[in-house]
């Protein structure tokens, strides 16, 4: 994993997307990278069903109505209901909401510490780089379930929570990565002329370096995106993530699904579902902007 | 090269006593206690006294920084005292998960090896050809279904099946046999969990056999070779390939290590008595020394592994060494 | 090699219990022997002492290995009154000088595991350890038995307990399952603590390997008193902490029962797919689920907004439904249903929010809300476990209720470590998840739960009118005082003050495989675990 992080930043994004109209634009994309407009898709009917929750779905996802309990899939339910009569198909449909809020704050809260964190550390190097590093060393060893076992313990379950429990380990993850391209910037000569200019720190940092980690920080984004949906998902399943009445995937998977999963499959099969999906569709999607930022495996 | 290594193994101090101190408060951090939950736990009456008592024989009374020390101390002489909860000695605690654990993460790579060199290796040479489209979707669900997921379905499956076809429904053991007693009935239980798990392991191999082939392939001395006219079979088998595993060969150490505290909900769904379970138990159940024990230890083992592939990549590349 | 030592040891002792059989056979004819029993545990053995743990995961495996001075008749562990001898011989006596002393005449013969033979000094020592406990020797059962004043010896087979005064609850505290027989010598020898890490009881199977975290064997003990018993080889007690696991662990035949208990809509998925190859047994289960209102904390104090919860819950509706995919299903009041201490139905409707007319109580629970000055939209924290069966399923049951008179409940799920902290000892919480479950069913201890000053009372208030009900009960002699004093205790504690919220009772399903035979379902899953009785119809 610390090798596919690798990538080489020489490239810049207005190349990848020159000035063409944009169904242009969106064609040629689709041509070149079938997989990840695929995943483009399904991240974007994710993204509008999490908006339009409300509109979509006649039913309320949070209320009992225990006189539909454990109904099969139908024309009035076409996903079935679970063992408190609640619409299944709504509640996957709120439960996008949960999943993207997770995987998106996650995501960002914890790429963009770690951005400013490794950034940092490999510019001002020396002692500080070297304290930072052990610290970050800690977190990267600390096994993250655990860690986020002990967080949800200390705080409690929730979503905001759970959050915490999983951006924690993500910030080293992120930090690291981001250093290691950092220091290979450091030694270009561009950084040094900027020095010369009399340049502060911090304009050094944000104007120079930064821009130039962004392949491998967005690559990062994309992937943590996916793993914080699953993250969340086992921490739900394990009961200690988001909780009842609010839906979510992995909540959806615990408890009663499990034991009735052969009289009724559908409260067991559709979550699953859900959650590989979702996880898929980011993942092609991360995988074709991998593609697109680096060079070196883009096709002769 | 000695400087270096003497420098990353000083580097490894720090962080073994930054987890140290890190699990030690995060553990006492969380509410209740190993005491509260064993006598009251069950909603039977219980006796404020007994559960101050039961706190006071585990030294759970001393001053924070006495259990500390008793802590860090037991960690380097190698003592690691009894688990909170059972009372039995943590090595032996450990040791019986550990066979199983080591088995798992064994067979899950062996699967994962199996499955990945090859389907990575065609994936890059079929690059953007339908081919290469299937392997890669298919190692990308192997990322993103989840293993319980995966693990309920298997169990489900079996038994509905086993009883459609059979007669009688069938399911994987539930209790561990070593290999060398009962081998069928080990990889009856195991084989289950490993294949699950190396599914989604694979996906990660191969996606890396991939990219590394890839770029393998656009390196000079691939081109002298076609140049020469070599057969495309013998350019990958004797050059490229080779020179491709290392980081294929990092990517599976580095997982292997992961595999051996991190299968936490695998375990659950197969009731697999390895490590992964001993460690959610012990935190749910505020065992401190237990978790104490399998932190440092899990935090050992990925820091060792970290310095191995260190030093390899030192030895690689001597600007790492002096940057 | 091991194995194969084990291997000779189990024909060995199948030798012995088919010889013994010869002379038993007569009263048990249809009696299959031999065999080893599987069942899955959904908890986990902290230590073997019966007289510290007081989980069934404790229980289920090791009480197999021990004997009690007197148990449930496992012939009839419905009844909560029906004791019998196991140690002691003859009827469990009644107790002589005004109730003040009971003597038990020990069997001879007995002997433990290790070949000591068992006298009534190992009983009187077993006795002063759980009820006079040197200091810094844990007892967690040590309150049942403040009535008792000494026990002694007279001869090696007679053991003499003296009360300090006369108790109708010390019968079945000494029948409680937890008081496992330890030897004499092994306390003298081996100290207080041996038996956390080591067994040597009289039980029925003795002890063979126990891998942490997987299971416990044991095997048949060929000397044990109930002559012709046990019918088992042996018996594993497997551990699957998963409640679908163990479900999928017996339709798989990889256990044959599982002694906690199983919603309904997993029984009948079981019976669905294997029919009559498996057996069904229910019981009313002695433990309640209830919710516990702060005191400490407003608008709980008032005892309208107290009232107004209660009022807001469907206790018959939910009983029909829950009873689906819950392991509650019994509406009752303070005492276990079914008990002759308990409210009939005509009773219980008169409490409040217990009434049939629901649309009726609700509009009361809003009117008082309203007098009380509580909004409609207020939010509250409910501490609920992580624990699904039955905690989180009746929690978020609990939670819609609530919203139907414009209260909304913010559910905080804790694992049971910080869940408990929260109750006992933090106290911050406006509204928690509380629950009574006890193993021998004893009305008049059990209610204690209610009583403000009770250690397994977390309401934070004071109610001198119900300890003084409360005292009045404790003294009451007959059945129908008792009852009577019982319906004040139940009318102060639910209708006039709605400490607790009394939600449903546990209902206890057993599926296993029909196979599995003389196995009776008790009112608690700590009851009539010796297993002596079981055999397998193979």
């Amino acid at each position: 994993m610390a090798v596919a992080s690798e990538v080489q930043a020489d490239v810049k994004l207005d190349e990848l997307f020159p000035a063409k109209p944009w169904h242009a634009v969106a064609i040629d994309l689709i041509r070149r990278y079938p997989l990840g407009a695929a995943g483009a898709v399904i991240v974007v009917v994710m993204i509008l069903m999490a908006i339009f929750a409300d509109v979509l779905s006649p039913y309320d996802p949070e209320e009992n109505a225990f006189e539909f309990m454990l109904t099969p899939p139908g024309l009035q339910f076409w996903m079935g209901t679970d063992q408190f009569g609640r619409d299944i198909l709504t509640r996957l449909v709120y439960g996008a909401r949960t999943a993207l809020f997770v995987g998106f704050s996650c995501a960002f809260i914890g790429a963009f510490t770690g951005l400013v964190l490794g950034v940092a550390s490999a510019y001002f190097g020396g002692r500080f780089d070297l304290i930072f590093q052990r610290v970050m060393d800690v977190f990267m060893a600390f096994p993250l379930i655990i860690m986020a076992l002990a967080v949800v313990s200390i705080f409690g379950t929730g979503t905001q929570n759970v959050i915490i429990a999983i951006t924690i380990p993500f910030i080293p993850r992120c930090a690291r990565v981001v250093r290691s391209s950092a220091l290979a910037i450091r030694e270009i000569p561009y950084v040094d002329a900027a020095r010369a200019c009399g340049f502060s720190d911090a304009r050094i940092i944000l104007r120079h370096m930064v821009p130039n980690v962004m392949a491998p920080f967005l690559i990062m984004i994309s992937a943590f995106v996916g793993q914080a949906i699953l993250l969340e998902a086992s921490l739900s399943y394990l009961g200690l993530g988001v909780q009842e009445p609010t839906p979510a995937w992995g909540l959806m998977l615990q408890g009663g699904a499990e034991e009735y999963a052969e009289s009724a499959p559908w409260v067991a099969i559709w979550p699953g579902i859900a959650i590989s999906l979702a996880v898929f569709g980011f993942n092609l999607f991360g995988d074709a902007l991998r593609d697109a930022l680096d060079p070196k495996l883009r096709a002769q | 090269m000695y400087k270096y290594i003497v420098k990353r193994v000083l580097l490894m101090i720090p962080t073994l006593i930054g987890a140290a101190v890190l699990v030690f408060f995060l553990l006492r951090l969380i509410p209740g206690d190993v005491c509260e939950l064993r006598l009251a736990g069950s909603g039977l009456y219980a006796d404020p006294a007994e559960i101050e008592l039961c706190r006071t024989n585990l030294g759970l009374n001393d001053p924070v920084f006495i259990q500390f020390a008793d802590f860090v101390i037991g960690f380097l002489i190698l003592d690691l005292g009894d688990s909170m909860w059972t009372g039995k000695p943590i090595t032996f605690e450990i040791g019986l998960r550990f066979q199983l654990s080591l088995q798992v993460a064994f067979m899950a790579t062996f699967v994962a090896v199996l499955i990945s060199i090859p389907l990575g290796t065609i994936s890059a040479i079929k690059q953007d050809t339908w081919i290469d489209y299937v392997v890669r979707i298919f190692s990308i669900a192997g990322i993103a279904i989840p293993s319980f997921w995966l693990g309920i379905m298997i169990i489900l499956g079996l038994l509905i099946l086993t009883q459609k076809f059979l007669g009688t429904p069938w399911m994987p053991p539930i209790e561990y046999v070593s290999p060398f007693e009962d081998p069928l009935g080990n990889m009856a239980q195991l084989i289950w969990p490993s294949v699950a798990t190396g599914y989604r392991y694979s996906a990660v191999a191969t996606r890396m056999t991939r990219s590394a082939l890839l770029e393998v392939l656009r390196e000079d001395y691939i081109r002298t070779a076609r140049a020469k006219g070599l057969l495309e079979k013998v350019i990958i088998n004797r050059h490229a390939l080779k020179n491709s595993l290392l980081p294929v060969v990092t990517v599976i150490g580095i997982e292997f290590a992961f595999l051996m505290g991190g299968l936490v909900v695998t375990e659950q769904v197969f009731n697999l008595n390895g490590l992964g379970k001993l460690f959610v138990e012990s935190v749910l159940n505020n065992d401190y020394t237990m978790t104490q024990a399998l932190v440092m230890i899990v935090v050992a083992v990925f820091v060792f592994t970290n310095f191995v592939v260190d030093l390899f990549y030192a030895w690689l590349d001597p600007r790492i060494r002096y940057g | 090699m091991k194995r194969l030592y084990s291997k000779i040891a189990i024909s060995a002792v199948v030798g012995a219990v088919l010889a013994v059989g010869g002379f038993g056979a007569a009263q048990a004819q249809k009696v299959k022997r031999g065999g080893i029993l599987s069942f899955v545990v959904g908890s986990k053995i902290p230590s073997y002492d019966g007289h510290v743990e007081s989980t069934f995961g404790m229980i289920h495996p090791i009480r197999p290995f021990y004997s009690l001075l007197i148990r449930i008749n496992p012939d009839n562990p419905s009844s909560p009154t029906d004791f019998i001898c196991d140690l002691c011989k003859g009827k469990v006596p009644a107790g002589a000088d005004g109730g003040k002393t009971y003597t038990f005449k020990i069997r001879t013969g007995v002997q433990f595991h290790d070949g000591t033979p068992l006298t009534a000094h190992d009983i009187v020592a077993t006795y002063n350890k759980i009820i006079f406990p040197p200091k810094g020797i844990a007892s967690s059962r040590k309150a049942f038995f403040k009535m008792v004043e000494s026990v002694s010896a007279p001869d090696d087979f007679t053991v003499v307990f003296k009360l300090k005064f006369p108790s109708g609850a010390f019968i079945p505290s000494v029948a409680t399952p937890f008081n496992f027989i330890y030897s004499k010598k092994d306390l003298d020898t081996r100290g207080y603590t041996w038996h956390k890490k080591n067994i040597n009881g009289t039980g029925a199977f003795s002890f063979v390997q126990h891998q942490p975290g997987s299971f416990v064997e044991g095997k048949a003990y060929a000397r044990y008193h109930h002559i012709g018993k046990p019918y088992l080889d042996g018996f594993k007690a497997i551990s699957a902490p998963k409640m679908a696991l163990r479900l999928q662990a017996i339709r798989g035949d990889r256990a044959s029962i599982e002694f906690r208990g199983f919603p309904p809509k997993a029984r009948d998925d079981l019976v669905k797919a294997l029919g009559d190859k498996i057996t069904v047994q229910e019981s009313d289960w002695n433990c309640v689920l209830m919710f516990t209102p702060n005191q400490d904390r407003k608008p709980f104090d008032d005892v309208r907004v107290r009232k107004a919860l209660n009022l807001a819950v469907d206790r018959w509706e939910g009983s029909k439904y829950l009873s689906k995919i819950a392991i509650v299903k019994t509406v009752g009041g303070v005492v276990f249903p079914g008990h002759p201490l308990a409210a009939t139905e005509a009773e219980l409707v008169k409490l409040t929010g217990f009434g049939k007319d629901i649309e009726k109580s609700r509009a009361e629970a809003r009117r008082l809300l309203k007098e009380a000055g509580v909004k409609e939209g207020f939010t509250f924290d409910f501490s609920n476990r992580a624990v699904d069966q039955p905690y989180k399923v009746v929690g978020t049951w609990l939670v819609g209720q609530w919203k139907k008179i414009g209260l909304i409940a913010k559910q905080r799920v804790q694992p049971s470590g910080p869940f408990y902290n929260t109750l006992r000892k933090s106290s911050d919480f406006d509204v928690s998840i509380d629950f009574n479950c006890q193993s021998v069913i004893n009305p008049i201890a059990d209610v204690t739960k209610f009583l403000g000053s009770a250690g397994n009372n977390y309401g934070n208030y004071d109610d001198p009118v119900l300890e003084k009900i409360y005292d009045r009960l404790l003294r009451a002699e007959t059945e129908s005082d008792q009852r009577k004093i019982m319906r004040e205790y139940e009318n102060r504690a639910i209708n006039e003050m709605a400490h607790l919220g009394i939600t449903l009772w546990w209902y206890k399903i057993n599926p296993h495989r029909s196979y599995v035979k003389g196995w009776k379902i008790a009112p608690s899953h700590y009851l009539n675990q010796s297993l002596d009785q079981i055999w397998l119809d193979k």
